[in-house]
């Protein structure tokens, strides 16, 4: 913020800062309003100090004090699943890989499932994630094997086996293609036949504007979303549609992507990405 | 409520029809309305800025006749300017005098390029060509598999003289500067008439691969170098698109995912900051799935028309 004083400029200028970061119109305008209020009635001439509020109103709505663990403990019976869902090309198979490498840092027995049946070499590249990453991968030999079936194998040999968690990645998917979102809603209930799945994971590339809020709406009523990580953050991009899907659906950002490297994954902090989002 | 701009914009002129002139106030409440329906369709802000600025400077003189609603000739307006940035005539591929044409592909991570690679070489060799496709993305794992599979789809031979990153080559190796030249080279010596080569995907900010790009736009001396960029990016399509403007000098924009239902307001984006035409546009995830690109069913899906 230039000026030293708060007039339209001010105003306008916040408005496009948050605009810029995807928050969406509706967002925004609510934000603007809700800080010009307060500095009426708190009767700051200060930018500096308004930038302070703004901070900690995005923060405010960002909600530090959300649960953003994962559901990754196995069960007395089953493993611990989680499937990996989103629209194509948001780093699903890449957050697989990474994920796989956190938990098998914590000493956890990891088991890939290659789900995505559908995309040209697929399976192939989550295979060399689990080689990457030290674990092995359940995948079809044939192309185009109902995806239902392959996560189901891979569940099963996980319970068999003893594992702590099974990863299933599944092909990248539109949501507004039905066909497509049925598939995936029967790939979760023919894991369900055997094993609870404890978390199913939303990709979401941070490059994503407004659409990103159908994707989640979408998605969480076919397979009831538990989590969202926010991946390619290493880029210019601020992700900021994710304020909207938290706030509408309660779904928390867990997780976010900073590189195309096996160690780029971290915890979503809402402090350091609302400093990201302004910045 | 009312569902498209269009019905809105003819809801704030209710009243107006046969006044004379636009007042400032009520072209005011239109551009809001029109500012309102870009942003939400994610086009950048400062394009956003420059269009309204036009639209208002038009609407100021417009005459409002008995015959139109005022709201429908401010659609006019505001669809006769999008057309026009978004291009009126589609631009064809650039084809070499002496082949072979040489075709790379450039953007972001996961746009849509290998697929693309695919499409356009299966389009060229309906029409006749004989493509051949080049591996030069060395990075992410199995790309250069899931380019030989599309090549396999297509009937397309695929250049890969370096498997990338793969099971048994899990670190990156291999030069993908070089590929691409020996791709062409094969080519020519193979008497292939276009070659196509795809490349890994990378930010605008990475500076060291940018420059691995512009090594590689060097190395081969494209006729066209296509821009692929995913139609549901948000307001980052305007650095995007300047970075791979900058780094390598992209000749042609193809949009992709426009199977799904973003309104793809980077179209508007993209075309405005650089002024490059947008040729293709990417459907699906078959290899069919490829169309030339439509500025005026652009235009409406954009604002919703
Ligand atoms: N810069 C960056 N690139 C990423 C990140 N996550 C994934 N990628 C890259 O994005 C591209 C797509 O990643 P994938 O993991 O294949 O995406 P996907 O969602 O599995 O794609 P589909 O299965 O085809 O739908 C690859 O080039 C990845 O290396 C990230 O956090 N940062
Ligand atoms: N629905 C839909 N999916 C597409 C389209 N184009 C590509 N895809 C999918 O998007 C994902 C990423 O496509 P790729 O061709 O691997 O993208 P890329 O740009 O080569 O990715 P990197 O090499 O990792 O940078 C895959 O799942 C493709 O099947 C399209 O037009 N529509
Ligand atoms: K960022
Ligand atoms: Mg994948
Ligand atoms: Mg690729």
């Amino acid at each position: 913020l230039s000026s030293d004083k708060i007039d339209e400029d001010v105003w306008d200028e916040i408005e496009e800062t948050l605009l810029l970061a995807d928050l969406g119109t509706e967002p925004t305008m609510e934000l603007v309003d809700a800080l010009r209020s307060r500095v009426k009635v708190s009767g700051s001439q200060d930018p500096q100090e308004v930038h302070a509020m703004l901070r900690e109103e995005l923060i405010k709505l960002v909600d530090p004090t959300m649960d953003r663990s994962l559901a990754v403990e196995r069960h007395a019976e089953t493993p611990a699943v989680v499937m990996v869902v989103g629209v194509n090309g948001v780093g699903k198979t890449t957050t697989v890989g990474k994920l796989a490498r956190v938990l098998v840092a914590e000493d956890k027995d990891v088991l890939l499932g290659a789900a995505d049946t559908f995309r040209a070499a697929a399976a192939e590249q989550l295979a060399t994630w689990g080689q990457r990453v030290g674990v092995p991968t359940v995948r079809s030999d044939v192309d185009g094997a109902d995806p239902a079936s392959v996560a189901f194998e891979a569940v099963k040999a996980g319970i068999d086996g003893e594992v702590d968690v099974v990863l299933i990645d599944t092909a990248g998917r539109l949501q507004n293609k039905v066909g497509l979102m049925d598939e995936l809603g029967k790939v979760k209930r023919v894991i369900e036949k055997q094993a609870a799945v404890d978390e199913v994971l939303l990709v979401l590339d941070a490059t994503t504007g407004q659409n990103g809020l159908t994707q989640a709406k979408v998605f969480a009523e076919v397979v009831n979303i538990s989590g969202i990580v926010l991946t390619k953050l290493d880029g210019t991009a601020k992700g900021g549609i994710v304020v909207a899907i938290q706030r509408t659906l309660g779904v928390p950002v867990k997780l976010v992507g900073l590189g195309e490297g096996a160690d780029d994954l971290a915890p979503f902090e809402a402090e350091s990405f609302v400093d990201a989002l302004l910045s | 409520m009312f569902n498209s701009l269009s019905d809105r914009l003819t809801s704030t002129f209710k009243n107006l029809r046969g006044k004379g002139r636009l007042t400032e106030a009520d072209v005011d409440a239109t551009v809001r309305e029109i500012r309102r329906a870009l942003l939400d369709a994610d086009v950048a802000v400062p394009v956003v800025r420059a269009f309204t600025a036009s639209v208002k400077e038009r609407a100021l003189g417009l005459e409002v006749s008995q015959a139109l609603n005022p709201g429908q000739q401010v659609v006019k307006i505001v669809n006769e300017e999008l057309k026009s940035i978004l291009g009126g005539e589609t631009r064809r591929l650039r084809l070499a005098k002496n082949p072979p044409t040489v075709i790379m592909l450039a953007g972001l991570q996961g746009a849509g390029k290998t697929t693309l690679a695919g499409k356009l070489s299966k389009h060229l060799k309906s029409q006749g060509h004989s493509p051949l496709l080049v591996a030069a993305d060395l990075q992410r794992p199995n790309a250069v598999r899931q380019l030989q599979v599309n090549g396999e789809r297509a009937g397309v031979p695929v250049y890969a003289p370096h498997p990338g990153v793969s099971s048994e080559f899990e670190a990156a190796t291999g030069d993908p500067v070089a590929v691409a030249r020996q791709g062409v080279e094969e080519a020519r010596t193979k008497l292939h008439d276009v070659v196509i080569v795809d490349t890994a995907g990378r930010l605008g900010v990475d500076a060291e691969l940018m420059q691995q790009a512009a090594d590689i736009r060097a190395a081969i001396n494209p006729d066209e170098v296509l821009f692929v960029i995913d139609a549901m990016i948000g307001q980052d399509a305007v650095n995007t698109a300047q970075a791979f403007n900058e780094g390598v000098n992209f000749t042609g924009v193809v949009l992709t995912k426009l199977d799904g239902d973003a309104r793809g307001g980077a179209a508007l984006s993209v075309a405005s900051v650089t002024g490059k035409p947008i040729m293709f546009a990417s459907t699906g995830e078959a290899l069919t799935d490829f169309e030339v690109f439509h500025p005026d069913r652009m235009a409406s899906r954009i604002l919703d028309l």
